[in-house]
């Protein structure tokens, strides 16, 4: 009887204790709810990637990686109960894909020394590492989305934005309104006019936002939207025979969800992206090797290649190079959360690390410090080809103007630090 | 004419036909409100769900693959045929019919007598499963829906419009379509109710269920009918907004668009629906064009449609066309 207590006894605390020797990177996603078009490819990406690592390379380090989902359905108090839930199991490292999400996680996540990537969303300024020790946003930021949309527009138009007319249609929300700053900053800097079209959460009906861009003729627009907004604005721009090379669309606003839809008439729509398009690069056969055709995929693998599947793929890949640094650093394996951090402050991604990894161009070249917890904000243009249905690259990765830039960062970044009475970490 | 007549024309004319498209959701609440007391949560649901429904049968996709494959083991995704629209159609229609019956069979017979609370909480239910079920069996991508409805700016009426002002108007021949359609919806249903035996029960069922079960109608029967009817005119709404947007996840949430024109029109008159919609749609548009824009930084249109609602509401509890509720002690 005794024996079976101790059995039972020892059982039931392993049971309890959570698994230690792994790497632990919980994947908060969601594969339900009105977003759920844009949550399963890039939850897709996010987990075939270390599945990858862990059947061709063992892991990273000869340590195995976790991947815990946890459903959010693009539900902030869901996210958040999510993060309180799976933190216990040795998380590594968060990445909420939702705004609202990471905005609740900043304080968390420091307090608990785990850190969090929000890649191309979440809160710019947390570009500042020096206010924002565990939150990092490489390679790039709304700010700099907007940024180099103006810059590629310059380069259209040759060179000048003197007397032109640019509209911004944008989400309605935190998130919608992060370029707004920057680009009242970049009208006066360039005197071109900025007209704001709030669209509000769903977006399903946008009939007066279009027919105010009818009316007001502006020669660009640029698009911060996410979901269902998208794929009606793509649609009423068609609708009033808006160029379609003429309207660009943030990275959440550029994947295939979001012109197919709309078919032929969505051809030439433009969008901003941080990391490469579609499947051609070595990675993706080693995908195919040892978890497309193994069946090991998390989703059903018809997502593989699609745009957001890749910025999965992309954001894997960050945080499995920063695993990888973060043991050089501390020489352990068996990482933790403050080690973690530490990986992240140090990580450098090379056009070198990038080939060697299978990714070849896939994505900016970048440094991140204990100052920039950022990168330094190159961003791209794509575009879309209805008839083949698929995006290309019709630019350089370019850098967005930090001259403009930094100091709204640091404006932004100092308000929160005296809100928080945060003296610095660097 | 001046530049801001011809624009507030123009916006005014969207403004109807966007209500015509809040109204057709607006529609679905109405008959099951009307012949079961039911305020029906899940409508926004059905009309995901027809919609799903309708784009899986044209694209031949097997239902509940993904579930099939990973206990099966196998690869099937698709028939390898597609399916004429109208037949397309067709089939939902009675894949809408099934779920009537079983909504009735599986869930409201049960309740029969139950306070109307509990009938909405259940009605809640019904939406949640709806969209799992939805899910499982057609996934959560986005699909496109063409089932030949033109879209696009009306070049007729612009061409007209141009020549006699100066200005051209934009109208969406989707919305001009929509309207059509909404228009020959509730004439028909109309008629249905006033001139077949089957229309009249449900009134009287309607009106009064324990004087129409005496008079021999089944309550059974009526009540999957309006569900029925309830499901085409959920399938007509997805698929116009579907068209819009490709039919997704959110198509559900246009519920929401429906619930003002439900509070301005009454819960319990097709007319009703139908006038609400075109004041709600009318009167959003309106004051984001001369205000919300101008002076208030926009996207006040939701707001708005919910604040013009509860003004109508404090004059006229019942709606526009609701029935007066006099209670004597």
């Amino acid at each position: 009887m005794k024996y079976k207590l101790g059995t039972l006894a020892v059982a039931g605390l392993m049971a309890a204790s959570p698994v230690m020797a792994d790497l632990v990177f919980p994947s908060l996603s969601y594969r339900t709810g009105p977003y759920a078009a844009g949550g399963i490819p890039f939850a897709d990406g996010y987990a075939d990637y270390f599945t990858l690592l862990n059947e061709r390379d063992g892991g990273i380090g000869g340590e195995t990686i976790r991947v815990p989902e946890c459903e959010t359905a693009y539900n902030t108090e869901k996210g958040v109960e999510c993060y309180e839930s799976t933190k216990g199991e040795g998380a590594l490292v968060y990445q909420p894909l939702s705004t609202g999400i990471t905005y609740q996680l900043i304080p968390k996540v420091t307090a608990d020394d785990i850190p969090m990537l929000t890649s191309g969303l979440g809160r710019t300024s947390a570009k500042n590492g020096n206010v924002f020790s565990h939150v990092f946003n490489f390679p790039a930021n709304y700010w700099d989305g907007a940024s180099v949309a103006i810059k590629h527009i310059m380069e259209q138009e040759g060179g000048s934005l003197e007397g032109k007319k640019i509209a911004l249609v944008y989400h309605n929300s935190a998130y919608g309104k992060e370029p707004i700053r920057t680009l009242q900053e970049l009208s006066e800097k360039h005197g071109f006019e900025l007209k704001e079209v709030p669209v509000d959460h769903p977006g399903q009906e946008q009939k007066s936002q279009w027919l105010q861009i009818r009316r007001d003729k502006p020669d660009y627009v640029i698009m911060y939207g996410w979901g269902v907004m998208n794929q009606v604005a793509v649609q009423e721009a068609a609708n009033i025979r808006f160029p379609m090379d003429k309207f660009i669309g943030i990275w959440w606003s550029g994947s295939e969800n979001d012109v197919l839809s709309a078919g032929a008439k969505a051809d030439g729509y433009k969008a901003l992206t941080f990391h490469n398009v579609g499947s051609d690069y070595p990675l993706y056969d080693d995908l195919k090797k040892h978890v497309i055709d193994t069946g090991k995929t998390a989703g059903a693998g018809d997502q593989v290649g699609t745009v957001l599947y890749n910025r999965g793929i992309y954001a894997a890949m960050l945080v499995a190079e920063a695993a990888r640094t973060a043991q050089e650093i501390h020489g352990v394996t068996d990482i933790t959360g403050g080690q973690m951090r530490d990986g992240m402050e140090q990580l450098e991604i090379t056009e070198e690390k990038m080939a060697a990894l299978g990714l070849p161009d896939f994505g900016p070249e970048f440094s991140v410090s204990c100052d920039n917890h950022g990168g330094e904000g190159f961003v791209a243009v794509t575009q879309w080809d209805a008839e083949a249905k698929e995006w290309n690259l019709v630019s350089d990765f370019m850098q967005s103007d930090q001259d403009v830039i930094q100091p709204l960062i640091d404006e932004d970044s100092k308000a929160y630090a005296d809100e928080n009475a945060i003296e610095g970490n660097c | 004419m001046p530049e801001q007549l011809a624009f507030t024309i123009e916006v005014f004319m969207n403004g109807l036909m966007a209500g015509v498209l809040y109204a057709l959701v607006a529609l679905g609440f109405v008959l099951i409100y009307k012949a079961s007391g039911i305020f029906n949560y899940a409508q926004g649901v059905m009309a995901l769900f027809a919609a799903l429904t309708l784009v899986g049968i044209m694209e031949g996709q097997v239902p509940f693959s993904h579930l099939i494959n990973a206990i099966l083991g196998t690869e099937v995704h698709h028939f390898g045929w597609h399916v004429p629209a109208f037949l397309a159609i067709v089939l939902t229609m009675v894949v809408m019919i099934v779920l009537a019956y079983c909504v009735q069979r599986f869930v409201f017979r049960y309740l029969v007598g139950q306070e109307p609370i509990i009938l909405f909480m259940a009605t809640i239910g019904l939406a949640y499963f709806l969209e799992g079920v939805g899910d499982l069996m057609w996934g959560s991508e986005i699909k496109t829906l063409d089932v030949g409805l033109p879209q696009g700016i009306n070049v007729w009426i612009d061409e007209f419009t141009f020549d006699a002002t100066g200005y051209g108007f934009f109208i969406d021949n989707l919305d001009i379509v929509a309207s059509i359609v909404a228009a020959i919806l509730v004439i028909g249903l109309v008629m249905f109710a006033q001139y077949t035996k089957q229309g009249r029960a449900m009134r009287a069922v309607a009106d009064d269920h324990q004087a129409a079960l005496s008079v021999g109608v089944s309550l059974n029967f009526i009540w999957i009918l309006v569900w029925s009817l309830a499901g085409f005119v959920a399938l007509v709404a997805g698929i116009m907004w579907g068209a819009k947007s490709g039919v997704q996840f959110s198509l559900s949430l246009i519920a929401l668009k429906a619930l003002p024109v439900l509070m301005l029109g009454g819960f319990t008159s097709i007319p009703g629906a139908i006038v609400g919609g075109l004041i709600i749609g009318v009167g959003e548009k309106l004051f984001e064009f001369l205000i919300g824009a101008p002076f208030l930084g926009g996207a006040t249109e939701n707001w708005f449609a919910y604040m013009l609602a509860l003004v109508f509401l404090v004059f006229r509890p019942q709606g526009l066309f609701g029935e007066k509720i006099i209670e004597r002690v």
